[in-house]
Formats: structure tokens, C-alpha cells, sequence
């Protein structure tokens, strides 16, 4: 019997290797490329370790020179501009959400239903049929190009979304808590700082992990609505160094796990708090 | 009641809204006028020699400074359409390349510059190239590039194959890659961009016109649809089927044509200038001195028809946008950017835009200003009187990319060439209509 | 488990006397509007009035330029749209994008959430590891997965042939029927762990008591996976399903990234269709039209989901 076990286990086991490597092997060869010469990265079979493994596509970035090619010496300032922009868009879903989500969840008012299930399905509304009218209207407001406009438009995403997170959060909070704070002569908003939001801090910084992330990732609306430095985000810097004639393969993977980085350490720190809000219900695409 | 309630707080919501982001500040306009000029980091300088040649214009003319911004090609027709929709707009200047003019000008991008061009640019700068900003008498933009794409070939691998003068027909190329292939010096000898993208339009017109064709007769109705349209594209997807073009080729741009041949791993190439000095520059290129220049071939229908050569023309030119405030400044710059000096002074990386710089002591001097010229120079003055334009109507970017499809699929083997080219033929039939 | 994937009805459990709850009733939802009003101010600024917006403009000749005039031209737009062929196999290759992503994802996604549940040695390292993909930026992952394929250079065509299962290597995004598949696998690297990571952290929650009732009796542990957890994953998986639907519908960037929608618009989803006509070819209306449609789409997968997710608890 213990032996029938461990051999269930090995196999289970053995199981696991083939999901790590569909992980892994793609990041050890953007690892590998971003390590790499061009000479050295267009070598047939390919150099799955570096033989001579160079820095300069990192040093490019961050100290640039004026042989490097203009993505590199540029793309330091699109990374300021992604943190800008997610942490704009973080802390006013986190703020002005979790008042919604409070006021969904716990205060009753005759609209709450309908009024979820609207904030539901604006979040399936996709960013394409957006767009338009939007540009329409950044463009008459003289936003275009500048970080503004992607805190805004990415609005339209991260804040029902954090909406709905925060909902499910608040609603595990015991609402004896809340009718004794009301006892002890607490309005809804002494309700809302002093008892939900403390009991819900987890779901606070799930939601904020989260819609980080969101506004992180976000491709399209950069793509539309920005043009220079002014206002360029991480993704379409990293776009730009695709298709490109004057190819910089090994720049690119450079500043893909650049792009990478912020994103993947801040999963893995809270990662106790992806769990709470997988078990809440987020689905980042 | 109720209802009132709701649609009075959406108005009140949206008259807040366009209130909380309709007071972003505007730049005082005092101090410096800063320009934004908008091109592509691909042919022609690169990036750092044009930033020093904004920081010298700058040191002039301290009034005026000028920012940059460079993309990839894919990236610019987008980034204009989307830069012009901001008020004022996200550029004052931007690269045109030579088939966007109608659309940007029925779009009303751009400023018309007639009166701004002086006899001596007018004089002094080769006429094709002011053909390409010129529409009905009017010019919209100063030219800054003159490309056309070219015929490379690998001398080394050529040598081995025991082949000693490079192909001038596509036939007798389709005969030496065979040799090539059968020998083992290369597994796929041609490579091409035929990717779904303006790269395969460019190498259907080097074929299209190398076989007498043309993409529209004399009324303006397609014709690529005709026979030499259909045995171009037979003879491409024949070459894919053959092994002899890199089957790669269906999703290479010509970033990848480069990659292939600077790897030493393609006999031939049909590619832009660019590649040439940098098959030379070791830090890129595994074929340091192997590369050298032919005439682009044509197919022996055409020369039987009289065609001696055929190249596509991929120049381009700068465009002041209409709606910038600061057009004389965009104007200065442009002009700085185009001028003999600037050219002639750069004109180790970029060949000038100036007929002069091509004659006498001058060509001397040119071809002497680096090791690369003595090269491109005579490859230049070669192909360049070859080179065929591409249409020029303002919906050139959709019916391109319905080219582009026909040509896919058939090459994909999804249709035949002669039903493909016949519905993209249909839908620019169609789009004339529009 | 339903109260932790979806908003639940509120307030089923009043905490104070009615008649105190009534008499707060009027200043409670005074202030229920006053904490909902700045994100629906945002809301209605950049989704509701977009939308409306955006069916306004598919009634419209939209052609892009600051000098150009907008007419109404009825539903020309959409008899355009549907008269061309290029629409239809855009559907097409849609629709073999959103089933095969999704179907995929959800099957393997369920198969590593029970192999994590199983622990089997290294499953807390092998969890933590899914949510790297997940977190790498989809425009990175796509480049590195373009890169991957290169025909010439690519990882793909080098491990292949060290490992003898190629002989030559091969140009895999020009292969028609080839290069949405492979969109698919780099699309799925990103989504897959992730809805591994979902699937798992339900099956978390699950009582043990009855899969171990389940033992008892003698089910195997195929049986037990599909009579017992199964049945209470079914809503965590169709969240899953649904919104994991609703975004492969409309994907983009990855796309955008990878292929461009070739070789031969075998990889053309109706967001980059309607990017091309927007951007590229200058013709907005058209543009709106498409993606009105997406968005018909996506309100319908909402509403199936606002379905399934509330109905069973309203008959409660």
C-alpha cells in the first residue's frame, strides 16, 4: 500500500515537469536572448546558453549612449510612465471603488441590484467598441498624448472591476461589527474607515495588486492614444521594438524582462493575495 | 421621478467629468518654440546622426527646439492618422512615405509648401523626388530620402557554386539558386519579404514591372489581374514550391530578409539600401565584405518586350501637418534637414537628394566620403532611373492590403494567382467607386 | 463558493431591529448615491457615453481627416461589413481562436488545478510558478513567443531538430493552417496557468468530507474528480468559461504583436479588423460597426453569465 502511494506521487510527480517546462523554456530563451550578441542570437543551431554573454542590452537601457538605437535610450522613460499611470489608476479605483462597492454591498437603496449588474456588464465591454468615441473626445479635449488620458480611459477596465472585487470582499465582512459600530453611534462613512476597510485590508491590496496589473498590461489604448515620450507606456515600447528594420532582437527581450519584472515581483511577494482574490472571483485576461 | 433622478445625475456626471478633464493646463507660448517631428528608424540616418543634426539646427537657430521621434515603419501611417486627430497636433512635421501622400492630403494633413520652395531647392533636388510631394501643381512636403529597393547578392556563396556573374533574369536566378540549393550552400537561396505587409507589394512591383506588367492600364482600371500579373505570382509561389525562396518569406518583413542574408544563410536578396552597409558591420552581420550589388533582373518576357530593369521607388519626404502653430519654425527645420550642406555633410550614411552632389567633382567626393559608397553610389545611379511607382490614390493603404491578401493566398495555396489577383482586382474596382 | 465568484444579493441578514432600519432608510440611500457618484460619473464618462458614441458613429460615413464631414448613411456600414468576405472569415478565424484558446485552457487548466490539489513533492513551487506567465505583460509574452517561431533563428526550429523530430526547419508562422494554432499556444502560455490558478484555489474550498464519503464507496479517483468535484466546480468554471470567453472574443494585442493577422489574414480577429479599418484604412464607420457587433457579443456572454451566476439564488 505505501508503496502503491509513492509511486501515485512520483507520477504525480513526474507530471509536473512537462507544465514546468511549457513555463520556463520560454523565459530562459528570452533570458538567454536578452544576454546575447546579434551575431550570437542568429546562430544555427541555436546557443541555448550565451557563449558570450553581454550586459549591453541592459546598460543600453539604463545608461544610454548615442550609438544605442533610439527604443533603448527611450524606453527608461516609458517605464516611469507605466508606474505613473497604474498607480494613478490604482489608488483612484481603490479609493472611489471601494465607496461603490461599500454602498452596493451594504447600503441599501432600491438600485443595488440593477446597479451591480450594470457595473457587471460595462466591465464585459470590450476596449475596441470604446475606443472611437473616446479619441473622438480626447482629441477635442486636447488630451491625446498625455498620461491623463490613459488614467481615464483606463477607468473603462480597472474600476468596475475593482468594483466587483471590493463588492466580494465587503460582503464577508460580519455585519454584526457594523450594527455595533452603528450602535456606538458610527455614521456609514465612520462605518466604511473604521470597520470594513481595516477587516478588508487583504482584499484592498488583492484589488490593488490586481488593477495594477490590469493597467500594467494594457496595450491598446497606449497603442491609440499616445505618440511620444510624452505619455508612451512599457507595451508599446516593447511593440516598437518588433517590427522594426533595424532589428534589435536582443534590445527587445532586454526590455521584455524589464517589463516583466515589476509585474512578476509583485505577484510573487503577494502572492498569498492573488489566492484571496482568485477565491473572490478576479479574472485578469 | 426616479428616472428624472438617474438621467439628471448621468448629465450632472458628464458635465463633471468633461469639467475634471477639460482644464488640463495648455504651454504658455513663451521662450522657446519646441517642434516635434515624427519619422522612422529604419533607412536612411540613423537615429543619433539626425539627433545631431537637430542639436547643431538648434545651436543656430536658438529660438527653435526640436524633438524627435522615432518608429519603426509599420508604426508611422498609424501614429500620423492618430497624432493628427490632437489639437494642436501630437507632431508639426512627419516622414511621408512615397505612397501616403493622397490620403493625407484628401485627409487635409497636410500644409501645402508651393510657395515656400525656393528656384534652388526646386533646381537643385532630383525631380522624381518632387514628383512624389506633388499633386495637381501643389507641393506638400520636401523631399528627404530617395530608396529604392535593390538586388544583393552573396559573392562568396556565388563563388563556391562555381556561378560567375550574378543573375540578370529572374529565370536564369531561379536556374543559379538551383545550383545553390543542390550543392548544400544554401538550404532556401532567395529570401524575400512577403509578409502581409507593404513588403510584399513592393517585391510584387519589382516582378509586376520586370515582366512589362503594371498595376493599373492606361483608364486607371487594375491590370495586375492580367497575364503577367498571374505569371509573377505563378513563378513566386513556383520558387516557394521549389525550395528555392525561403519559404520563411510568406511572414519575413524586411527586417527578417536582413537577419537571413546577414547570417550568410541566403545566396539572394531583394531588399532596401540599408542592408548593404550593414552586412558590412560585424557587429550584425556574419558576411562582413560578401555582399555585392546587381541590377534587380527582370523576366525574359520583359526584356523581350524591352524592359532593361525594375525596382520600386520607397523614397520619401517630410510633410508639415495643417494644423500646426508653428509651421515657419517646421518649415526651417525641414529644410535645414534636406539641405545640400546637411546632405552632402551626411552623406556617408544616406545618399543626398541633390543632382549636383552626382556629377563631377563632386560624385568624387562622394563616392570617397566612406567605404561604403564607392559601392551604393553606382548601384544607386543604376537602379534608381527603374525605379516604378506604386499607385498614387487616396485609398491606397486598403487596396495595397487587398493585394497583399490575393498574393498570400495564393502563395498559401489557398486560391489560384489568376482568382486571387481577380478579387483583389474586384475590390479596387470597388474602392475607386467609394 | 457562488458568494465568492459573483456579487451576491445583499443584506440578507438585517443585523438591526425593522423599525430602525426604516427610519435610516432615506438618509442611507442618500448617501448610497453620494458614495456611488464619482465612479459613476467615470463610468458613464468613459464606457456608457463611449458605447452610445460608438452605435451612433456605425449610422455614419466616418472617413478620418480634420477636414472631412460626417453623413448619415443608415445601415450602409453594416450591409457594408456583412457583404464582404474578408468579415466572414474574420468571424471565422475568431471563433477558432476564442473555442480552441478557451476549450484548451479550461481542460488543461482543470487537469494542473487537480494535479496542485493532488500535491504531489514541489506543488507550492509549481503554484507559485504559474503566476509568473500570468504576470508577464502580454505584449512581452507575445514577442518572445514571435521569436520562439522564427523560421530562421527560433527556439521552436532549434529544439525540434537536437531532438530529431524535424529535419529541416520550418517556416511556422507561414503555414496557413499552422499559424493560428501557434497564436493559440503563445495566447495560452499567458491564460492558461492562470485559470489553473483559479480552478485551483476553488477546488481549495471544497469540503473534503465528500469526496472522502466518496472514497468510502469505493470511487476511483477519476470517478471521484468527475462526481464529486466537478459538479461543485461548475461555477467557477463557467466564470472562467465566460469571461475567459468574452476577452479571447475580442484579443488583440497578441495577435497584433505575433502575426499581424497573416499569412493571408489566417490569423485576422475582428478586433484587428476593426483596428485596420479604424486606423489604417481610414474608415471609422465601418470601424464602429465592428465593434459594436463585438459588443453585442460580449453583453450577450454578460448577460448569460448574470444568468447562470443569480438565477439559482433567486429561487432560494
Amino acid at each position: 500500500m505505501p508503496s502503491r502511494k509513492l509511486i501515485n506521487k512520483l507520477f504525480l510527480f513526474l507530471l509536473t515537469i512537462p507544465v514546468l517546462l511549457f513555463i520556463f523554456l520560454p523565459l530562459l530563451w528570452l533570458f538567454n536572448a536578452s544576454l546575447s550578441t546579434q551575431v550570437e542570437l542568429f546562430s544555427v543551431p541555436p546557443h541555448w546558453f550565451p557563449q558570450h554573454p553581454i550586459l549591453q542590452n541592459y546598460l543600453d537601457i539604463f545608461f544610454p549612449s548615442q550609438a544605442a538605437s533610439s527604443v533603448p535610450r527611450t524606453y527608461a522613460v516609458s517605464l516611469l510612465n507605466s508606474i505613473k499611470v497604474a498607480s494613478a489608476v490604482t489608488v483612484i479605483c481603490l479609493v472611489i471603488g471601494s465607496f461603490a462597492a461599500y454602498a452596493l454591498v451594504r447600503i441599501p437603496f432600491g438600485f443595488n441590484r440593477r446597479i451591480q449588474l450594470g457595473i457587471l456588464g460595462t466591465r464585459m465591454i470590450p476596449e475596441i467598441s470604446l475606443v472611437l468615441p473616446l479619441f473622438i473626445i480626447a482629441s477635442s479635449l486636447h488630451l491625446i498624448n498625455k498620461p491623463i488620458v490613459l488614467i481615464l480611459t483606463y477607468m473603462s477596465f480597472a474600476l468596475p472591476f475593482a468594483i466587483w472585487m471590493m463588492a466580494a470582499f465587503f460582503q464577508t465582512v460580519p455585519i454584526e461589527l457594523e450594527d455595533a459600530a452603528r450602535i456606538d453611534g458610527c455614521n456609514r462613512l465612520g462605518i466604511l474607515f473604521r470597520v470594513v476597510i481595516p477587516i478588508s485590508v487583504p482584499g484592498l491590496i488583492s484589488t490593488a495588486m490586481f488593477v495594477f496589473l490590469l493597467a500594467w498590461d494594457e496595450f491598446f489604448y497606449a497603442l491609440i492614444f499616445t505618440n511620444t515620450l510624452a505619455a508612451k507606456t512599457v507595451p508599446v515600447a516593447i511593440a516598437e521594438f518588433v517590427g522594426r528594420y533595424a532589428v534589435n532582437i536582443t534590445g527587445m527581450m532586454a526590455g521584455g524582462i524589464l517589463a516583466a519584472v515589476p509585474p512578476v515581483v509583485l505577484a510573487l511577494i503577494f502572492q498569498r493575495y492573488i489566492v484571496s482574490g482568485l477565491t473572490a472571483g478576479a479574472v485578469k485576461g | 421621478m426616479r428616472t428624472i433622478h438617474k438621467i439628471s445625475l448621468l448629465a450632472l456626471a458628464l458635465i463633471v467629468l468633461a469639467g475634471m478633464i477639460g482644464c488640463a493646463p495648455k504651454p504658455a507660448a513663451s521662450g522657446p518654440v519646441t517642434i516635434h517631428i515624427l519619422t522612422m528608424d529604419q533607412a536612411g540616418l540613423k537615429p543619433a546622426e539626425i539627433d545631431q543634426i537637430a542639436r547643431d539646427f538648434e545651436a543656430q537657430n536658438p529660438d527653435i527646439k526640436v524633438s524627435m521621434e522615432y518608429l519603426g515603419y509599420d508604426f508611422v501611417h498609424d501614429k500620423i492618422v492618430t497624432g493628427m486627430a490632437a489639437n494642436p497636433p501630437a507632431y508639426d512635421a512627419v516622414l511621408i512615405d512615397v505612397i501616403w501622400p493622397d490620403e493625407f492630403i484628401k485627409a487635409g494633413y497636410l500644409l501645402d509648401v508651393t510657395d515656400r520652395v525656393t528656384p534652388e531647392m526646386k533646381a537643385g533636388i532630383f525631380p522624381a523626388s518632387w514628383n512624389g510631394v506633388t499633386r495637381n501643381g501643389k507641393i506638400y512636403g520636401m523631399p528627404w530620402l530617395m530608396d529604392v529597393k535593390y538586388f544583393m547578392y552573396n559573392k562568396d556563396i556565388l563563388a563556391q557554386a562555381g556561378i560567375t556573374a550574378p543573375p540578370t533574369t529572374w529565370e536564369e536566378l531561379a536556374d543559379q539558386a538551383q545550383i545553390i540549393k543542390d550543392q548544400g550552400l544554401a538550404e532556401f537561396p532567395i529570401t524575400w519579404s512577403w509578409n502581409q505587409k507593404e513588403g510584399v507589394t513592393c517585391d510584387f512591383a519589382v516582378l509586376l514591372f520586370g515582366n512589362g506588367g503594371a498595376f493599373v492600364d492606361a483608364d486607371g482600371k487594375p491590370a495586375f489581374n492580367n497575364d503577367k500579373g498571374v505569371e509573377i505570382l505563378t513563378w513566386m509561389k513556383q520558387t516557394l514550391d521549389d525550395g528555392l525562396s525561403n519559404p520563411s518569406a510568406i511572414s519575413s518583413d524586411e527586417m527578417a530578409v536582413e537577419a537571413d542574408f546577414l547570417a550568410g544563410k541566403s545566396a539572394f536578396a531583394v531588399n532596401w539600401l540599408f542592408q548593404y552597409s550593414d552586412s558590412n558591420d560585424a557587429s550584425k552581420s556574419q558576411i562582413v565584405g560578401q555582399a555585392a550589388f546587381a541590377p534587380m533582373p527582370v523576366f525574359e518576357a520583359g526584356r523581350a518586350a524591352g524592359i532593361e530593369g525594375s525596382s520600386v521607388d520607397g523614397s520619401s519626404s517630410f510633410g508639415v501637418m495643417a494644423t500646426t502653430p508653428y509651421a515657419d519654425q517646421t518649415w526651417k527645420f525641414l529644410t535645414y534637414l534636406s539641405s545640400n550642406e546637411v546632405q552632402t555633410k551626411y552623406s556617408a550614411e544616406m545618399l543626398p537628394i541633390w543632382t549636383a552632389d552626382f556629377e563631377g567633382d563632386d560624385l568624387v567626393k562622394l563616392e570617397a566620403a566612406n567605404p561604403s559608397n564607392p559601392v551604393t553610389v553606382p548601384a544607386f545611379l543604376g537602379q534608381f532611373p527603374y525605379a516604378n511607382e506604386r499607385p498614387t490614390v487616396a485609398y491606397y493603404n486598403e487596396a495595397s492590403a487587398a493585394l497583399q491578401l490575393a498574393i498570400q493566398e495564393a502563395l498559401t495555396g489557398t486560391k489560384s494567382p489568376q482568382q486571387a489577383l481577380d478579387e483583389a482586382a474586384a475590390k479596387w474596382i470597388e474602392l475607386a467607386g467609394q | 463558493m457562488r458568494r465568492s465568484t459573483s456579487f451576491s444579493p445583499m443584506n440578507k441578514n438585517p443585523g438591526l431591529p425593522a423599525a430602525t432600519r426604516l427610519s435610516l432608510r432615506d438618509q442611507d440611500a442618500r448617501i448610497a448615491w453620494l458614495l456611488l457618484a464619482p465612479s459613476l460619473i467615470v463610468i458613464a464618462g468613459v464606457t456608457i457615453w463611449p458605447i452610445i458614441s460608438t452605435f451612433i458613429l456605425s449610422f455614419l460615413d466616418a472617413p478620418t481627416g480634420i477636414n472631412q464631414t460626417r453623413t448619415f448613411i443608415g445601415f450602409t456600414n453594416y450591409l457594408t461589413m456583412l457583404g464582404d468576405q474578408v468579415f466572414w472569415e474574420t468571424i471565422g478565424r475568431t471563433m477558432h481562436f476564442t473555442l480552441v484558446s478557451v476549450g484548451l485552457e479550461l481542460i488543461l487548466g482543470l487537469a494542473i488545478a487537480q494535479l496542485i490539489h493532488s500535491h504531489p513533492p514541489g506543488w507550492q513551487f509549481l503554484r507559485f510558478s504559474l503566476i509568473i506567465p500570468w504576470a508577464v505583460p502580454t505584449i512581452v509574452n507575445g514577442a518572445m513567443w514571435r521569436w520562439i517561431y522564427s523560421a530562421d533563428f527560433g527556439a521552436l526550429n532549434g529544439l525540434l531538430m537536437q531532438l530529431g523530430l524535424i529535419k529541416h526547419y520550418v517556416a511556422w508562422l507561414s503555414m496557413p493552417d499552422m499559424a493560428m494554432n501557434l497564436v493559440i499556444l503563445a495566447d495560452m502560455w499567458h491564460t492558461m496557468p492562470f485559470v489553473a490558478l483559479i480552478l485551483q484555489s476553488a477546488l481549495a474550498t471544497l469540503p473534503e468530507e465528500l469526496n472522502e464519503a466518496a472514497m468510502m464507496d469505493g470511487a476511483n479517483a477519476f470517478q471521484r474528480f468527475l462526481y464529486v468535484r466537478l459538479p461543485l466546480l461548475r461555477p467557477a468554471i463557467l466564470v472562467a468559461l465566460i469571461v475567459r470567453t468574452v476577452e479571447a472574443f475580442r484579443v488583440f494585442d497578441i495577435v497584433y504583436i505575433i502575426t499581424s493577422g497573416g499569412p493571408a489574414f489566417r490569423t485576422i480577429t475582428i478586433s484587428y479588423l476593426t483596428y485596420l479599418n479604424s486606423f489604417a484604412y481610414g474608415k471609422q464607420g465601418i470601424g464602429a460597426a465592428l465593434s459594436f457587433l463585438i459588443s453585442i457579443f460580449t453583453i450577450l456572454m454578460a448577460f448569460v453569465y448574470i444568468r447562470i451566476l443569480y438565477r439559482p439564488e433567486e429561487s432560494q
